[in-house]
């Protein structure tokens, strides 16, 4: 069984559950994915299963690039490499769909956040800004005090201040699959995920519920 | 194309037969109410003050005045599971998409003509 796939966020909507509550949910797509190489521990020194996601036209990659897809049969714009539980389960151009996937199952999402440009501290590290009234002026979103005085002499490295946010890597864990979509590759997942729509993300089977 | 397979998985869940009524009608809404392992129908019955959203996210408001004079105001997801029935007791006549006027009025000025 492989630990994870590669798929599309399609966007969000709701559902209905059991006892007719509203689910909040994400659509994502996932796979197509199909199987490109296969890391073993006697070749490779560890093991994983790489997978592809996504049409692409030939055009688009190059010349090894297509060398390296020829055995798995068809053209994918992205690779990414997942732990499996037995490698030798996978061979080239095995396909995988949303099916690996069950209902009630807990995954971790990791995506790239929506890039927000460059933002304050307010905005970007939830600080409180100064006071409203009382006669301030320009202090409103602004950061504080930075560090104290000639000791240090300088400002801490990672103090928090504004700065570009967004567009990073980040992962939700322990998200709920509510329903497969086998069919259509589609997860419905409860609560929200990185990213813009059509953003590529990564399903994987949650670290803790493992 | 994303937003069509949104509307797709919506479109599983909406419900076909609700009845067309508008702001300003009195319905009486049957409600699904689970008391310990029983399931029974409540009615709540009064005038709509608001639709608003479209597709699954319908929603509407119905106030009716409880005892003591309390406005009491619910508001359903039109095609929520939960919901069980819609019935139009009364057709009104408005001229306001929402009716939060309503609020500040009590007995005969909040009161709403008739629509034939």
């Amino acid at each position: 069984m492989i630990q994870g796939l590669l798929g599309r966020k399609i966007g969000m909507t709701q559902v209905f559950g059991a006892t007719g509550e509203v689910i909040p949910v994400t659509v994502i797509e996932v796979g197509p994915c199909v199987v490109t190489q296969v890391r073993t521990r006697d070749r490779d020194g560890y093991e994983a299963v790489q997978i592809g996601f996504g049409e692409v036209l030939p055009k688009s990659l190059t010349k090894p690039e297509r060398g390296h897809l020829a055995g798995a049969g068809r053209l994918v714009r992205h690779l990414r490499e997942f732990e499996a539980d037995n490698v030798e389960e996978h061979t080239v151009g095995d396909v995988l769909n949303a099916d690996q996937f069950a209902s009630g199952e807990l995954i971790d999402v990791t995506g790239t956040s929506k890039g927000r440009g460059f933002q304050g501290v307010v905005k970007r590290h939830g600080f409180s800004g100064g006071p409203r009234t009382h006669g301030q002026s320009d202090r409103h979103r602004a950061p504080g005090s930075i560090g104290a005085g000639t000791t240090p002499g300088r400002v801490w490295k990672n103090t928090r201040m504004a700065g570009r946010m967004g567009n990073r890597r980040v992962t939700v864990q322990n998200l709920e699959v509510v329903e497969v979509l086998a069919d259509r590759n589609l997860l419905l997942v409860r609560g929200s995920i990185p990213g813009a729509k059509n953003g590529l993300v990564m399903v994987r089977r949650a670290v803790k519920a493992r | 194309m994303s937003q069509q397979i949104i509307a797709e998985i919506e479109s599983r869940q909406l419900k076909s037969n609700i009845p067309e009524f508008r702001v300003g009608d009195t319905v009486r809404v049957g409600v699904r109410v689970v008391e310990g392992s029983r399931e029974r129908v409540q009615e709540f019955e009064g005038v709509t003050i608001r639709k608003r959203g479209g597709g699954i996210n319908a929603n509407f408001t119905v106030r009716r005045i409880a005892s003591h004079g309390v406005g009491v105001e619910r508001t359903f997801l039109l095609h929520a599971p939960r919901l069980d029935s819609i019935t139009v007791v009364r057709r009104g006549k408005v001229r306001r998409a929402r009716l939060f006027y309503l609020r500040g009025l009590t007995g005969k000025a909040a009161r709403i003509k008739e629509r034939r």
